[in-house]
Parts: structure tokens; C-alpha cells; sequence
């Protein structure tokens, strides 16, 4: 990105006892943009926030906002609103005491308070809802007073830990839309921590992963998905994720080899490059998803327009198109553009991954 | 078929009832029957061996009211409880906040509160008996450092109510201190966080956001620190015994007198009505009026 930091972090670092949470980890957010920290449980992503927010303060490395250097500033001198996974609504005050809360304890004269109350009450469909307490609101409800709060506070950057994750498929849904429509016309600057990846390729413009407390890889949705730096990249990005083969099988040594679930395909029996046996046939309406086994691959899994009249047991022979292969190096799991690219240089070692079930495409690191 | 449908309904009120039977006949046992009893006794007069017991209505009540120390026994309790019920409140609130923050020995600060509450008030009036006694008491002792004059904190009327007071007060703090740590450790977290976010002082953030959220807790506690107004009266035993000239004398020692060292049942059933009558009328007040302004989770 060209346009200058909005949020930059340099080298951050905040542990317990030299374990979890961040270690050194750098990273610039443009105004005006949404971007997610993605990564699965433990990875160290809530805390990257709470250092942003103030709420916890980084043994080692700088934070600046807004070109201001703000590392050791208390949260409510930063210029910034949160959202917490819980609402974190006062529970004996009203909608529209909750809303109005940090304009009070900030002294804004009241004119001006019911002005942006009556705005922010309109953005976010909360009508007629003002006088009643959080107790009497559904969960969706909940989170838009929690955005509403937020977003009267005036601040250009919102930091929001997982909004998310405490309501149900459908209402996930609508809320997300919200949050991202209001990003959009407030031009807010968002950093939305998450652990669920279709939430950060549908939201953001740029994504983090992150993994043990590290970035893993920075980038467009687009860019994580095409290119993944590694095979912990491939294997959490997607749904389903990247299936990993052992290069060996296909006449590739020393590498593994990634595919998209879309490019496989179904070859007439024997004829292709792998054949595997069905384990598991997931009809979900629109398509059936075929799980295949294969002792050098895992996270086979081949998507079929419409029913599939498979049964688990079967054999079956997949098509793995050359031209959609993503070589990882078998040792470090780090992609590699070309086989004979030399990557002892990388500076971002990760341990050579132990041959997982397929599937698992969360491994716990905590 | 209605037979079958009242049969059915009878077998249901049966069952409720005897539910409710091992409560009502501890209920009646404990609380009803003594109640009316105690009614029924301040209604006649006391028997002696020459002239027996008869019903006199309500001249029991009449002598109370012409009784000067039954008055000045009522204004100790009156200073008693405005006294002792918001200082323990308050500090035991002070004493929670603190101890739930984060503190270098905070479970030793916590129990250190607490232990008044596990003695005895018996053993507790000895143990200020032996502070407040002039001369070789600590209270003297300390005072003798910076030379003031040993002073008698017990045996004179100016301060002897006062000192019986502090006893309460250090008895029931660490106590009350206990339920409002239990009621700040279910606030979450993330509202203090938020409040922070929002930019609320730590000041703004107990008053807004903590001391409502703890209002159903001071509610409870302003209840039993009522009650225990009335009802905590042990100390007086070992401390003064309502000296000097009824000057630390409390309502419940009175009544206590009257029935067992003067042999006056009728005065004190009369005086325990009046007792029960003002107690009543306080816990429905607090129950009807503040119970609705009272944020509930």
C-alpha cells in the first residue's frame, strides 16, 4: 500500500513468562481499511488487539496511530472504539444511556449527545428499542447497541475482538453486512480480530494470519488464497482448505504440493493421477462433498456439483491439474515458487510439520 | 367426566400441601406461634403470687411509653444503627474494592478482613475489653506514648455507647466486606475495559458503572445491618452491661432485662411487639420502595 500507515506496529512483542501471546510482530494498516487478524486459538490475536487498544502494553516495540506514537498512552487516549466479543453493555443502563455512556463521562453537552444518539440509533435499526435494558435485547440486538457505542464515540479507528462469535449462523450474517456497510460509509479504519476465515476473506481488504504468536502472512483475501506462503496458510484459508499432497506421490521429491478443492477432478477409473478411497459423502444441496483418503495426502476433498451417488468405500480416481499446483518445501513448509529456488534464507523458520489427519485444518498451538 | 377432573384437581392441592408442610411447621413452630404469643402476653398483666395474671388491653404499652429509660434505650438504638450501619457499609465496600484489585497479598489482606467475623462476639468484647481498659489497655498504652491522659472509654457515658459502637462496626465490615467481593467478582471484566475505552476515570467507572451493578448486594447487607442493629447485642454483656447509667444500654439488652432480671414478661412482650412492628415496617419499606430502583441481573 502506498498510502501511509494509519496503525503501524514495529516489532512488538508481549508474552506471559516468554510464552504465548506476540512476539515480535510488525505490521502497517492503511486508513480507511478492514483488515482482519486471523488465526486459531491462542495464535496470540486478541492480545495483538488489546495492545492496540491499550489495554495491555508491549514489553518490547513501538505502536504509533495516526502517526502518533502512542505505545505507552492509556486506551481512552488513543482515539479509538472497541467492540468486545461479550457486548460488554452496561447491563442496569438502557440502550441509549449505554450509547451515550462515553459521551457523558466526556462531558459532551447534551444537544450534541442526542444529536449523534438519534444518528447513530437510526444507522443501526435500533428504533424504538432506546429505553430498554440489555437484558431485553436479542443477541443481534445486543452487538448493534455494542456498534452503535462505538460508533458514536467519533473515533476513526474501531477495533473489534471477535463481534461475532456469540450469535448464531443467521443473524452472523445480517450483523456482518452491517459492520461492513457502516465501515463503508463512515470510512473507519477496522481491525477485526477473528478465528473464522470465511468472516476475514468476506470483510476485509487485507488479511493477517497469524500463528504462534507471529504474522504467518499479510495480504489481500485474494493474494492468502492463491498464494499461500505455507502450508499452515493453505491448510487454514478455505472452506474446505487446501488439500496437501506429498510430492513423492506424484513424481515430485522433496516438496509437497497444494491444490484447491475446486481443481480436482473426478478421472475415469485408474486414469488419474491419484486414487484414493472415499471415506465420507457430505450432501450439502448445491453440491456433495467427497472425503478422500490417500496415505500421502490429506485434506482430499472433491466437490460435485448437485447429489453424488458415491458411497464411502469406493475407489476413486482424482485429476490433479498442473497448472494449479503450489509446491511447499517438504522440510519447512514454506511455498516455493520454483523447485529449484533456494529458501535456506528465510527468516521466518517454521518446525517441519508432522504428517497430519486430513481435515484438520485448526491445528492448536497453544 | 367432571368427577374425574375435581378428583384430579384435589389430588394436585393435596401434594402442594404437603410439599409445603415441613417449612410451614418450622415456620409456625419458630416464627408464627412465638409472634403471637408474644402478642397475646403483652396483652395482660404480671401475675404475682397474690394478684394472678389479667387482661389489661394495652396498659402494658402505656407504661412503656411513660417509662424514661424505655425512651433513652431507644435513642442509643437509633445512634447505634445510624452510626454502625453506614460506616460498616462503606468501609466494607472500601475493603472489597481494594482487596479485588490487584494487590501484592491479596488473600492475606482478605482474610485479615474476615477474621472478626469468625470470632466470637463473646471473645470479641474481651478482646476490646482488654483495649479499652484504662491504664494498662492498648488504647491507654498507645495514648501514653504521646501523653495523653488515659482515658476510661467504658466507664463513662460520654464515650461508653460510642465504644460499644466500634466493636460493632470492626465486627461486621470484614463481614459485609465478603458479600460485596463475591458481587464485584461476578462484574466482567470486559465492562471495566470498555469504560476505559470510552474514556471514564476509574472514578467514573466505580460510580456509574460499579456501585449500581453492586445495588442489589447494599440492599441485602443494609437488611441484615438493620437487623443485626437490633439483634448484636453480646458485646454489651462483656463490655459495659448498658452502663454507666443506662448510657450503652440497647433495646433488645432492655427487653432481655426485664424478662429475666426484673421478671417483667408482659413489659418485654409489649416492647418486643413494638421492636418487631418498627423492624416490619423498615424491611417492607426497603423491600417495596428501594428493591424497585434496584438494577437486578
Amino acid at each position: 500500500m502506498s498510502d501511509p500507515a494509519y496503525v503501524a506496529l514495529d516489532g512488538v512483542t508481549r508474552q506471559w513468562g516468554g510464552r504465548g501471546g506476540v512476539a515480535d510482530v510488525s505490521l502497517d494498516v492503511a486508513e480507511g481499511s478492514f483488515v482482519s487478524v486471523l488465526g486459531p486459538s491462542g495464535c496470540g490475536k486478541s492480545t495483538l488487539l488489546r495492545l492496540i487498544s491499550g489495554l495491555e502494553t508491549p514489553e518490547a516495540g513501538s505502536i504509533h496511530i495516526n502517526g502518533r506514537e502512542v505505545t505507552h498512552l492509556q486506551a481512552s487516549g488513543r482515539g479509538l472504539s472497541m467492540v468486545f466479543q461479550s457486548y460488554a453493555l452496561f447491563p442496569h443502563l438502557s440502550v441509549r444511556e449505554n450509547i451515550l455512556f462515553g459521551m457523558r463521562v466526556r462531558r459532551v453537552p447534551r444537544n450534541a449527545r442526542d444529536e449523534k444518539l438519534a444518528e447513530a440509533v437510526a444507522m443501526l435499526g435500533l428504533e424504538g428499542l432506546e429505553g430498554r435494558k440489555p437484558a431485553a435485547l436479542s443477541g443481534g440486538q445486543r452487538q448493534r447497541v455494542a456498534l452503535a457505542r462505538a460508533v458514536v464515540s467519533g473515533h476513526p479507528l474501531c477495533l473489534m475482538d471477535e463481534p461475532l462469535s456469540n450469535l448464531d449462523a443467521k443473524l452472523r450474517h445480517s450483523v456482518r453486512r452491517d459492520i461492513k456497510g457502516l465501515q463503508r460509509r463512515l470510512g473507519l479504519t477496522v481491525i477485526y480480530v477473528t478465528h473464522d476465515q470465511t468472516e476475514a476473506m468476506s470483510l476485509s481488504d487485507q488479511v493477517v494470519l497469524m500463528r504462534d504468536g507471529r504474522v504467518e502472512q499479510v495480504g489481500s483475501p485474494r493474494a492468502l488464497y492463491a498464494d499461500p506462503v505455507s502450508t499452515f496458510a493453505a491448510e487454514f484459508i478455505g472452506d474446505p482448505p487446501m488439500a496437501i499432497i506429498e510430492g513423492a506421490a506424484l513424481g515430485v521429491s522433496g516438496a509437497l504440493i497444494g491444490l484447491r478443492p475446486e481443481h480436482l477432478a473426478l478421472a475415469p477409473s485408474g486414469q488419474g493421477d491419484l486414487t484414493g478411497v472415499v471415506r465420507e459423502v457430505e450432501y450439502m444441496g448445491a453440491e456433495t462433498h467427497l472425503i478422500v483418503d490417500h496415505p500421502a495426502a490429506r485434506g482430499l476433498i472433491l466437490s460435485v456439483p448437485g447429489h453424488a451417488a458415491w458411497q464411502p468405500g469406493q475407489e476413486i480416481s482424482l485429476t490433479l491439474p498442473k497448472e494449479h499446483r503450489v509446491l511447499f518445501d517438504a522440510q519447512t513448509g514454506k511455498a516455493k515458487k520454483d523447485p529449484q529456488q533456494d529458501y535456506g534464507g528465510d527468516r521466518r523458520q517454521t518446525a517441519p510439520r508432522d504428517s497430519r489427519k486430513a481435515l484438520q485444518s485448526h491445528p492448536s498451538t497453544d | 367426566m367432571p368427577d374425574l377432573a375435581a378428583l384430579r384437581r384435589r389430588r394436585q392441592a393435596i401434594h402442594g400441601w404437603l410439599l409445603l408442610t415441613p417449612t410451614l411447621v418450622m415456620l409456625t413452630t419458630f416464627a408464627f406461634y412465638p409472634t403471637v404469643a408474644t402478642v397475646w402476653t403483652s396483652l395482660f398483666s404480671r401475675g404475682t403470687r397474690r394478684r394472678p395474671t389479667e387482661f389489661v388491653g394495652l396498659e402494658n404499652y402505656q407504661r412503656l411509653i411513660d417509662d424514661p429509660t424505655f425512651w433513652l434505650v431507644a435513642k442509643n438504638n437509633l445512634i447505634y444503627a445510624g452510626v454502625t450501619i453506614p460506616i460498616s457499609i462503606v468501609l466494607a465496600l472500601a475493603m472489597a474494592l481494594w482487596a479485588n484489585s490487584k494487590i501484592p497479598a491479596r488473600s492475606f489482606v482478605r482474610t485479615a478482613y474476615f477474621t472478626p467475623t469468625v470470632l466470637p462476639m463473646i471473645a470479641a468484647g474481651n478482646l476490646w475489653l482488654f483495649f479499652y481498659t484504662p491504664g494498662f489497655g492498648v488504647l491507654d498504652q498507645i495514648g501514653a506514648l504521646f501523653g495523653a491522659p488515659s482515658v476510661n472509654w467504658l466507664g463513662q457515658p460520654e464515650t461508653a455507647l460510642w465504644a460499644v459502637c466500634a466493636v460493632t462496626i470492626w465486627k461486621e465490615a470484614g463481614f459485609f466486606m465478603i458479600f460485596y467481593l463475591a458481587a464485584l467478582q461476578t462484574i466482567p471484566p470486559d465492562l471495566k475495559e470498555a469504560a476505559q475505552i470510552e474514556g471514564a476515570s476509574r472514578w467514573a467507572y466505580t460510580r456509574r458503572i460499579v456501585l449500581p451493578l453492586l445495588m442489589p448486594t447494599t440492599l441485602f447487607i443494609l437488611v441484615n445491618a438493620m437487623i443485626n442493629s437490633v439483634k448484636l447485642i453480646d458485646h454489651l454483656f462483656i463490655l459495659t452491661k448498658g452502663g454507666p447509667s443506662d448510657a450503652s444500654k440497647l433495646i433488645l439488652y432492655y427487653i432481655w432485662e426485664n424478662a429475666f432480671a426484673f421478671f417483667d414478661a408482659p413489659a418485654a412482650a409489649a416492647m418486643t411487639v413494638l421492636v418487631l412492628g418498627v423492624l416490619g415496617a423498615l424491611a417492607a419499606f426497603q423491600f417495596f420502595v428501594i428493591d424497585r430502583r434496584t438494577h437486578y441481573r
